[in-house]
């Protein structure tokens, strides 16, 4: 564990740990806006981070704790409602109008709270069950947030959601949106990764492999598992806010069924065991549903088939791959390495 | 190196009376009773066997006292306080402690990660979000706990990778974090060569003499070298206690598991 390795000298530096890959991804990224056109800065990319950032809540529940919660997205949905109910949008008759660092703070405890209450009745259940009850309460939410007007404004839900205008920059623009997006990515992804080696997180994988002998060593594992939905719907809700802000409206398909599986296609696909597994997935998801209706109709088909062509990925990925690209990448590896001399490591002829 | 701890805030309340105390414990599964009317009391600092066949109960006895099942009638009571319908992590809390007959380890972390979490589950910071530091006592804690089954060269090795006879060191370390008061051992020995099986009685009769623990051991010669009083099993039920010679020498117990006078070896 890198945490309790800390004791041990000599240790490399903190930029000396940190792969080459991840410098030259971090690079890529920060250099993009001068490389992609406005579409590639918003629709994919903007829209990657922020289905990468959902998906990754899910990654940390499910990779971390075992527990596959289908209830991210309505997380997410539940905070942008709130951005949009307390803050301003073009429903004014309900939107209060108060200032975003009053509006966002809220949100992110109104979803934590909301994941808290569901985490608790989810966390009695295991395996499919825990799918089953989420599920339920993700269609629930959507049917709520549906049928009522005096809150949730019904079917219409609300538009002319807009990010704020903070130190004089208009946060919807291509650039600023991509960098901000981009920030929330990278912010969640460090502390995913810092949690998973902190006390919280390694006993959240000791509860996920033996919760029996966690038990046994003190830990109450069923506050374990709540907590650990409530860590994750900080995360969903960030993701859930900037969804809203992009689209710039928020309206019960944000938290449809369709929404609530694609969370769970683009973490599979990205792969559950670490937490860039849901950006990989998302990446692929954004890309797959940006061009998959060209290349239908490019072979005469309809290109509102495009979902077709996802699931035909998704199951391509499940079958070659059950734990995703990073266990593509994982085999990949091994195979390289076994191709190698143990102790010159070059390539064998 | 101590086994004392300074890390165990429920230490203070400990009473002046029995460490344990079971009154009329059953348990059923179904139309079958796994324990029948058990009463037994230990000590604080005591050492308890407690023998029997397989389908005894012994087990069976010690998942009611941890709680991982609720006892069908009785009361248990841990250092004076009734814990009869505690959840598991609440008993543990208390000073108990047990290891399993088969290991229950977390095979991708490696030794000094093992110990560090059972040392965190009995702390208040459990759910800390931050990273330890290089100066924290838990840290310590751990690597003393390590060096005090004789791990410390196999620390940074990964549980999966152990011996057999390592693992269950492991689990004795993890049963000694925080402060115990009274540990359950169940079946420490099962599998271990004759060399670990000595280690094992040096680790166990090194305790620090305010460590209770109850014993379950087939290997006689364990149970009765470390054992101070002996509780026998049979068909859910306690028929016989005493001290390590008298139960040795007691002929009702010899035709039952001894194999007749003289004989060694569980039945």
């Amino acid at each position: 564990m890198a945490v309790l390795d800390a004791r041990r000298t000599p240790q490399p530096t903190a930029a000396e740990r940190i792969p080459a890959r991840y410098w030259v991804a971090g690079a890529l990224l920060l250099l993009m806006p001068g490389i992609a056109n406005d579409f590639f800065l918003y629709q994919v990319f903007g829209w990657a981070f922020i289905l990468g950032t959902i998906a990754l809540s899910l990654q940390f529940l499910a990779g971390y704790g075992g527990m596959v919660s289908l209830l991210q997205m309505s997380v997410a949905a539940l905070a942008g409602y709130v951005v949009a109910i307390l803050g301003t949008s073009g429903t004014a008759s309900i939107s209060l109008g108060w200032p975003w660092w009053v509006v966002v703070p809220i949100a992110l405890v109104v979803a934590c709270i909301f994941a808290t209450v569901v985490g608790a009745l989810a966390v009695r259940t295991e395996g499919i069950y825990t799918i089953m009850i989420t599920l339920a309460i993700a269609a629930a939410f959507f049917y709520f947030t549906r049928q009522n007007y005096t809150i949730f404004n019904g079917y219409s839900g609300f538009p002319g959601v807009l990010p704020p205008t903070v130190f004089g920059i208009d946060w919807r623009r291509p650039v600023p949106f991509y960098y901000l997006t981009l920030g929330v990515a990278v912010v969640c992804y460090l502390v995913v990764v810092y949690v998973a080696r902190a006390p919280f997180g390694l006993a959240l994988q000791g509860v996920r492999d033996n919760p029996r002998r966690m038990a046994a060593l003190g830990f109450n594992v069923f506050w374990h598992r709540v907590l650990a939905h409530s860590f994750a719907a900080v995360i969903a809700g960030l993701g859930g806010i900037l969804l809203v802000w992009q689209n710039g409206q928020v309206a019960p398909g944000t938290a449809g069924l369709p929404a609530v599986f694609d969370i769970l296609v683009v973490a599979i696909v990205g792969g559950l065991r670490h937490p860039v597994g849901p950006f990989i997935g998302a990446l692929i998801y954004v890309l797959l549903r940006a061009f998959a209706p060209d290349v239908l109709q490019a072979f005469g088909m309809s290109g509102e088939r495009f979902k077709t062509v996802v699931g035909l990925g998704f199951l391509a990925v499940v079958w070659w791959s059950p734990d995703g690209v990073l266990g593509l990448w994982d085999r990949w590896r091994a195979l390289r390495a076994e191709g190698r001399d143990r102790l010159t490591g070059r390539v064998r002829r | 190196m101590t086994l004392a701890s300074t890390n165990g805030p429920r230490l203070a309340t400990a009473s002046a009376g029995n460490a344990l105390e079971l009154r009329g414990v059953t348990k059923t599964f179904g139309a079958l009773a796994a324990l029948s009317d058990v009463t037994l009391s230990v000590r604080p600092g005591e050492r308890r066997a407690v023998l029997g066949s397989n389908g005894a109960g012994k087990t069976t006895l010690f998942n009611c006292i941890t709680g991982d099942f609720l006892p069908s009638s009785g009361t248990i009571r841990l250092f004076g306080e009734d814990v009869t319908r505690f959840p598991a992590h609440e008993r543990i809390r208390r000073g108990l402690r047990r290891t399993y007959q088969i290991s229950l380890l977390f095979g991708g972390l490696s030794v000094l990660d093992n110990v560090y979490l059972a040392c965190r589950g009995v702390s208040r910071a459990r759910f800390s979000l931050i990273r330890p530091f290089r100066s924290d006592p838990l840290m310590a804690r751990a690597l003393e706990l390590t060096e005090a089954v004789h791990l410390t060269a196999s620390r940074d090795t990964r549980v999966a990778a152990l011996s057999y006879g390592q693992q269950r060191q492991l689990e004795i370390a993890l049963a000694l974090a925080g402060a115990p008061r009274l540990i359950l051992f169940d079946e420490p020995a099962a599998g271990l060569s004759p060399a670990e099986r000595a280690d094992l009685v040096a680790i166990l009769t090194g305790l620090p003499a305010h460590i209770g623990f109850i014993l379950i051991e087939h290997d006689m010669d364990v149970a009765l070298r470390v054992a101070e009083r002996v509780t026998m099993m049979h068909n859910g039920r306690i028929f016989k206690e005493g001290l390590p010679a008298e139960i040795e020498q007691d002929e009702e117990v010899q035709a039952l598991y001894l194999g007749g006078p003289g004989g060694h070896g569980h039945g």
